[in-house]
C-alpha cells in the first residue's frame, strides 16, 4: 500500500480540481434564476459529510442522495434517474 | 496483462473498439442483453436482438481474436409491462441452445416497481429451470440503494438458488457490503460520470477484499469507455497492487465465476488475420 504522502502526490491535484469544480458549480447555480430543486437541496444536505472525521463518507453521501422510501409503485411513470430523489414526477425534457 | 471484459454492450461499439480491446490484452467479451437506448416496439425486435447477440456478434468479435459470450433476458427498463415482457421471455429458451449463451441477464430493476420485480422473479425462475448463472443489473443513481435491497429480499425467497452463481452488478460503496455479505458476487462498473471511478473501485477492493468481485466497463451506446478495465489495472499498479493481485481481479475472478456456465470455454482464440 502506498503511504499517505505518495497517495497525495498521486491524487491531490485531481481531488483539488474536483473540489473547485464543485464550488464553481454551486456559484454558477446561484447566479442563475429559477425554482428550487430537490437535487440541489440533496447536494447541500450531504456536503457536511465531507468534513466528518470517520471513514465511509462516500457511502454516506450515496445514502444521502438515495431514495429511502419503502413504498413501491405498480408501474414506472418515467424511465430515467436524476441523481437525487424527486418529490414530484419530473417532466422529462 | 490479460483480462476479461465481463460486461460490454458490444453491439453498440465500433470495430475500432474491438481492435483496442484486443491490443490491450482482452481475451473475451461478455455481453448482457440490455436496453438499446429506445424501447423496442415488438417482441420481434427482441427476436432480432437475440439473433444478433448469439450469432452475429460472436462472429464479429472473432475477427479480432476475441471470444464473445452473451446473457439473455428482457432488460428492466422494458420489463415494466408484464404482458410484453412475458412475450419476449417466451423467445429465450430457443436461444439458450446457442453455444455462446452464459446465462440469464442483465435482469433487475430500473424504477423499483412491482411490475419490474415480478418479471425479475420470473427471470430468476427461468435461470433455475435451466440451471444457469444470473447477472443482475442494479438501478441507477438514487434508485440503486432501494432496488438492491428489494432484489436481495426477493432472491432470499428462492431457497434453491446457488448464490455463488449470481453476480449483482454496478455496486457502489453503499451497496457492496450487503451483496457480498449475503454470498453473491459483486460487479463494479467503471463509468466516466456515474457508477464507479477506477479509484473508487480500487478503494472497494482494498476494503472488501479480492474475492467474488469483478470489474467491467459496461461500455454501450452512451458515455462509456471499453478500455476502462485495463485503465483501472494501471491505476491499481500506481497504488502498488501487485500484478498477481490485478490479474486476479480482472482475469481469474471473471473466469472463476463464468466457469459456472456450461458454455464458457477457456480456449480463447489467438489473433489470426486469416480468420
Amino acid at each position: 500500500m502506498p503511504t499517505r504522502k505518495k497517495l497525495l502526490d498521486l491524487q491531490f491535484i485531481e481531488a483539488r480540481h474536483k473540489l473547485i469544480e464543485l464550488a464553481a458549480f454551486l456559484d454558477r447555480i446561484d447566479r442563475h434564476s429559477g425554482p428550487d430543486d430537490e437535487r440541489l437541496q440533496a447536494m447541500q444536505a450531504v456536503l457536511p459529510i465531507l468534513l466528518e472525521k470517520n471513514p465511509g463518507r462516500a457511502a454516506r453521501i450515496l445514502d444521502g442522495l438515495s431514495d429511502m422510501s419503502e413504498e413501491m409503485l405498480e408501474s414506472a411513470p418515467f424511465q430515467g434517474a436524476f441523481g437525487a430523489p424527486m418529490n414530484h414526477t419530473p417532466r422529462i425534457s | 496483462m490479460k483480462f476479461i471484459e465481463p460486461h460490454g454492450h458490444m453491439v453498440s461499439r465500433t470495430t475500432d473498439d474491438y481492435t483496442k480491446l484486443a491490443l490491450s490484452g482482452c481475451m473475451a467479451v461478455c455481453e448482457p442483453a440490455f436496453w438499446a437506448g429506445f424501447d423496442r416496439a415488438t417482441a420481434a425486435g427482441f427476436y432480432d436482438y437475440f439473433r444478433q447477440l448469439t450469432y452475429v456478434e460472436p462472429a464479429r468479435a472473432l475477427k479480432f481474436g476475441l471470444r464473445h459470450y452473451c446473457w439473455l433476458c428482457i432488460n428492466p427498463k422494458e420489463a415494466d409491462d408484464p404482458v410484453f415482457a412475458r412475450e419476449v421471455m417466451s423467445l429465450i429458451p430457443e436461444f439458450l441452445k446457442a453455444n455462446n449463451v452464459l446465462g440469464i441477464g442483465e435482469i433487475g430493476l430500473n424504477k423499483n416497481t412491482r411490475n419490474e420485480l415480478l418479471i425479475f422473479e420470473e427471470h430468476v425462475q427461468l435461470a433455475l429451470l435451466h440451471d444457469l448463472p444470473i447477472l443482475i443489473h442494479t438501478p441507477h443513481l438514487e434508485d440503486k440503494r432501494k432496488g438492491t435491497r428489494l432484489m436481495l429480499d426477493a432472491l432470499a425467497n428462492f431457497p434453491k438458488l446457488a448464490r455463488e452463481k449470481v453476480i449483482i452488478d454496478h455496486v457502489e460503496e453503499h451497496t457492496i457490503a450487503s451483496v457480498l455479505d449475503q454470498g453473491y458476487w459483486a460487479g463494479m462498473t467503471l463509468y466516466p460520470d456515474s457508477k464507479c471511478s477506477p479509484n473508487r473501485a480500487i478503494d472497494m477492493v482494498e476494503l472488501y477484499g479480492k474475492e467474488r468481485i469483478w470489474m467491467n466497463s459496461a461500455c454501450d451506446w452512451g458515455h462509456s469507455d471499453p478500455l476502462a478495465v485495463p485503465k483501472c489495472a494501471l491505476e491499481m499498479r500506481k497504488r502498488e497492487h501487485s500484478d498477481e493481485e490485478i490479474e486476479k481481479i480482472i482475469y481469474h475472478n471473471p473466469i472463476h465465476f463464468l466457469n459456472q456456465s456450461p458454455n464458457f470455454a477457456r480456449d480463447f482464440p489467438t489473433l489470426n488475420p486469416s480468420t
